[in-house]
């Protein structure tokens, strides 16, 4: 039997968000028709840039004002009406996926499975459990199989040269029984956590707010996104999206720097997958050296600025940051 | 206002688990158990809730074998009113859970049923949006702050970039993320009290609920380790290293 899978993209505003794209990648190894649904209060511009990208047979389009708080309420009942079409039915395991699926799930009387890193064949699935220290590998005995995808497992890519067809599809009706009333996203200009190239992450270490600083200040040398521990996150350094961890992000970027964070193996869940980590730590028996390809033992409040003014020498900025610094 | 929170007893976060050589599973003989940090926290706001008079009975529920009447007895101590041990093989599918949950959420007409963002075992993070799928209810998951008044629910949610706020009317299921609150110490005295108090039980068919599995463990393995690198002496050789070796500067 053929696969037909069907990708609940996930959107940023009203532009397409790269965890999309990687469910793509997914959906891709599945072989077989792919379709992609759209849910949302504005789509056109995510409609309109999936319809051009490669192997997607159509895309299906809700339009509501109701969705525009992309709530699971809503929103799961629009997936749900789909699923009995579809071998396969693929979000992203980002907050909104995780938010969505399992609801999406429970009203079609299916299990499904968290965090997919690998795909053995179309009812063999692989995902981590216990914060990543094991990896379980199972066979899904449902009619439809429903995954999220765990974005660092799996090709960020934009594979251009397709005319999918669009077609509107039903919207629903606001359940009612719940509803946004404020939305908080942080504005930063670094580059986001989940796509950054280069990631510097900070603990407990640190002490303070202020100190904290000193980290991004070596983030904006190296272009990279800042994270952080959750000790960091409870103590209010760093703001709550950037814990990565088991129960944070999973990031994976080429360069993962761990700046006085001792690596428990909730933190390690969360960047193992890391190309190079390099580790600076003043306890030379941290277990974040145990991961690390570098380890630098020191203490941060010598080695950060000496390393943060290094960079913007390497990186060739003005003599003028350096005297300041 | 009636509240129903659930716990589960996994093996403690601390303990490096190991996984089985023959691949079925993860070892858990002579393994320290606890309940889910994330169910501690959910019990912790439910207590809190009484506290303040907003609850009126709360009750702790785990779905499992017969050792995990272990984590009720530590919710019975932290205070909870009732507590109810639906019987289950030891780390049933979140899809069952949510079944068991929610029957036993209407057969108790509760208000609100308080879990876990995620077990810290399966990882899951499914059964409270399965289980607020089932009763139809509006789910608030991710709780990083919440209040109840008025028969709503307001919580903040953690979410990828930032933080969403939504109301719920109630009923509904929410469930906590790790900065909800922090969960009080039990004290011994309490501990000792709660180990005479009763604990309920109830069986999968009793709610009508059909546990039969619907995905199969094909097998559990150990990822492939990640190997210590090297040690550099100073700024310079790392600096030197990143760029000239690994060519990520
Ligand atoms: C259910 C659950 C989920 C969790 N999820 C996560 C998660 O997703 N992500 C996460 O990160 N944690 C998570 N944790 C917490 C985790 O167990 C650790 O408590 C946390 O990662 C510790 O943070 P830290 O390394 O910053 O702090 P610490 O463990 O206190 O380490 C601080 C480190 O800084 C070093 N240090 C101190 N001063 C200096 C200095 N001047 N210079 C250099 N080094 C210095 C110390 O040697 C030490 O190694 C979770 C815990 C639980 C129970
Ligand atoms: N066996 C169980 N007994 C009681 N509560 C459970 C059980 N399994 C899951 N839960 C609840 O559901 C939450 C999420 O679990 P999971 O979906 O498995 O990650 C947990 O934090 C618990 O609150």
């Amino acid at each position: 039997m053929t696969n037909t899978v069907l990708v609940v993209a996930e959107t940023a505003g009203d532009s397409l968000a790269a965890s999309t794209l990687v469910t793509l990648t997914a959906a891709r190894e599945l072989g077989g028709a792919i379709d992609v649904l759209v849910a949302g209060a504005q789509t056109g511009s995510a409609a309109e840039s999936l319809a051009s990208m490669a192997d997607i047979r159509c895309v299906r389009v809700a339009e509501a004002p109701h969705l525009a708080g992309a709530l699971a309420e809503d929103l799961a009942a629009v997936v749900a009406a789909h699923v009995g079409e579809y071998s396969h039915v693929l979000a992203p395991a980002t907050t909104f996926g995780k938010n969505l699926l399992p609801r999406v799930a429970a009203l079609a009387d299916i299990q499904m499975v968290s965090d997919v890193i690998s795909i053995r064949d179309a009812e063999t699935f692989v995902h981590p459990i216990y914060a990543g220290n094991a990896n379980e590998t199972l066979r899904v005995l449902e009619p439809h199989k429903l995954l999220t995808i765990r974005p660092t497992a799996f090709a960020k890519e934009a594979v251009a040269g397709g005319e999918a067809r669009v077609e509107p599809v039903e919207a629903g009706k606001p359940q009612g029984r719940s509803r946004e009333i404020d939305l908080q996203l942080d504005e930063s200009d670094r580059p986001q956590l989940e796509s950054a190239g280069v990631v510097v992450s900070g603990g407990r270490a640190f002490g303070s707010p202020e100190k904290f600083r000193l980290l991004e200040e070596l983030a904006a040398g190296l272009n990279a996104a800042v994270g952080a521990s959750r000790a960091a996150v409870d103590a209010g350094y760093a703001p709550n999206d950037c814990q990565v961890g088991q129960t944070g992000k999973v990031v994976a970027p080429e360069l993962y720097i761990a700046v006085g964070i001792s690596g428990a193996i909730q933190h390690l869940a969360g960047m193992t997958g890391s190309k190079v980590i390099v580790a600076i730590n003043k306890d030379p028996d941290a277990p974040i050296f145990g991961v690390a390809d570098y380890g630098l033992v020191g203490d941060l409040f010598e080695i950060l600025p000496e390393l943060r003014d290094k960079i913007r020498v390497l990186r060739g900025e003005p003599d003028s940051q350096l005297a300041e610094a | 206002m009636k509240v129903l929170v659930g716990v589960k007893r996994v093996i403690d976060y601390n303990v490096n688990i190991r996984v089985r050589a023959d691949g079925s599973g993860v070892e858990t003989e002579n393994v320290r158990m606890s309940a889910n940090p994330f169910d501690e926290i959910a019990l912790e706001e439910a207590v809190r809730m009484k506290e303040a008079g907003i609850c009126s009975e709360l009750i702790a529920v785990t779905v499992g074998d017969e050792a995990s009447q272990e984590v009720l007895r530590s919710a019975l101590a932290m205070g909870a009113d009732r507590a109810i041990r639906i019987h289950a093989e030891a780390s049933p599918q979140p899809l069952n859970v949510a079944a068991l949950l929610a029957a036993l959420a209407r057969e108790e007409a509760v208000d609100l049923v308080l879990l876990g963002k995620q077990a810290i075992d399966d990882d899951a993070n499914q059964t409270g949006q399965m289980t607020a799928a089932l009763l139809g209810w509006p789910q608030g998951t991710f709780a990083s702050e919440l209040t109840i008044e008025d028969g709503r629910a307001r919580v903040a949610r953690e979410i990828d970039g930032g933080q969403q706020t939504v109301e719920l009317e109630l009923p509904a299921v929410i469930t906590a993320d790790l900065r909800l609150n922090e969960p009080r110490f039990v004290k011994l005295p309490a501990m000792m009290k709660a180990k005479k108090r009763p604990i309920e039980e109830r069986t999968p068919e009793a709610l009508g609920v059909d546990m039969r599995p619907r995905v199969e463990r094909v097998e559990v393995s150990e990822p492939v380790p990640r190997e210590a690198g090297v040690r550099v002496a100073d700024v310079d050789e790392l600096l030197h290293k990143l760029r000239n070796e690994a060519g990520v500067i």
